[in-house]
């Protein structure tokens, strides 16, 4: 028995247009076209979506938890927030 | 890795789950959590899986096309449950395919209610309402745990479970309204599927092994004992509105916690049951089989146009 442990694909779901297109989990699948339908059969059976991306897992290049020097800031960047400004809100 | 390493990795992973944070996939974690969930996630999964076999059974003989194809909707949502604690459990290494085989090996273990017969329409009812809300409050409970993959998935499924609780519930109204031919199948169905509802929350806090750890690991955030009694709340008036009976005559209110008092079921029984000695346990390792077997031919063609044969998993959710 080797014949279900097929790749992964990740799953982004957009629910209407003018949305992002949002990662909703992830399918097995043997290509990319089979696993736009499985992805459609498990994550839109019901609400109502629009469109869906499938990428393959391993094509991902992701950063990893235990790196969270990754996202430190060294320097103060809260002159990147509006909220730190003294300008009226109906700017 | 220096056992000084370990005492600082699990000082800062119980604090991250004390802080309320989840824990991810490559997160370092104690090999027992690593392990205590791919145990339950693969328990959860088959349960799925498996218990898509005793409502399934009904779909061809479905009183009208609205029910029918409700009935299919939903067995078709546990199918996707299954899938969807498949994935869970491999991002912390297992794969689908070991965790497949040890089910069509009747290796695995599953909850116990599925190994139940369904001999009537009432079953079909009677589980949506009953055996779907234990699920939920179980589930809903599963949702506040720590590990961030399984949590996502129990909020997907928990929705989902809302439409079964709705359709159960819907059924039996019928019947309960009905003759007194339907008024009593209805009454008959919940009086076998009170005490196997019971048991799904498993066994008492007093003999349960892995309550402690999984308590403070938040693998689970509530006790088998409390998951039952929320259960019990919550069912027992709705079952008494509908004007069918509790079969336990032990079953009021107690005035001063408010909650319900309530026969505990054979635990010896959910023993036997879990261990693969039910009723219909052999039975439905073995429409697993053959649905696995008659599935070959279209898992074979689809590798085949791909060129695709066994992968494994990366650590990704
Ligand atoms: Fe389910
Ligand atoms: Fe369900």
């Amino acid at each position: 028995m080797t014949d279900t442990q097929w790749e992964t694909y990740e799953v982004f779901h957009q629910s209407k247009r003018g949305e992002a297109h949002e990662h909703v989990g992830s399918v097995h699948a043997p290509d990319a076209q089979v696993a736009l339908q499985y992805a459609r059969d498990q994550f839109a059976r019901r609400l109502k979506c629009v469109s869906i991306w499938v990428v393959r897992t391993s094509d991902i290049t992701a950063t990893d938890y235990q790196d969270e020097s990754f996202f430190s800031q060294s320097t103060d960047k809260s002159y990147r927030d509006p909220k730190t400004f003294g300008a009226p809100d109906h700017l | 890795m220096s056992e000084q390493d370990e005492k600082e990795h699990l000082a800062e992973f119980e604090a991250r789950i004390a802080r309320g944070e989840k824990v991810e996939p490559g997160d370092w974690m104690p090999e027992e959590y690593r392990h205590n969930l791919i145990r339950m996630i693969g328990q959860h999964a088959h349960s799925e899986i498996v218990g898509q076999l005793p409502e399934g059974k009904w779909i061809p003989f479905a009183p009208g096309f609205r029910r029918k194809l409700t009935l299919i909707a939903k067995v078709q949502d546990e199918a996707g449950h299954g899938q969807l604690l498949y994935r869970a459990a491999e991002t912390l290494g297992a794969t689908r395919q070991e965790m497949i085989e040890e089910l069509l090996a009747g290796k695995a273990k599953y909850s116990n209610v599925f190994n139940y017969p369904t001999p009537t329409w009432a079953d079909v009812g009677v589980i949506g309402w009953l055996v779907d809300t234990a699920a939920v409050v179980n589930q809903s409970m599963l949702a506040q745990g720590s590990y961030g993959p399984y949590a996502r998935a129990m909020r997907r499924i928990c929705y989902e479970e809302a439409f079964h609780i709705k359709q159960g519930y819907d059924a039996v109204v019928a019947l309960a309204k009905g003759t007194p031919e339907q008024r009593a199948m209805a009454q008959d169905a919940v009086n076998r599927w009170w005490y196997p509802t019971l048991m799904m929350s498993g066994p008492p806090d007093k003999i349960s092994e892995h309550t402690e750890r999984a308590m403070r690991w938040r693998i689970k955030t509530k006790t088998n004992d409390q998951v039952r009694q929320e259960f019990v709340d919550l069912i027992v008036p709705q079952i008494r509105a509908l004007g069918l009976d509790v079969p336990d005559a032990e079953c009021a209110p107690d005035k001063a916690t408010g909650h319900y008092q309530f026969t505990r079921p054979d635990w010896n029984e959910l023993k036997r049951v879990v261990n693969g000695d039910g009723p219909c346990n052999a039975e439905r390792i073995a429409a697993r089989r053959k649905a696995h077997d008659d599935g070959r031919w279209v898992r074979e063609a689809l590798a085949a146009k791909s060129g695709q044969s066994t992968k494994t998993a990366p650590l990704l959710a």
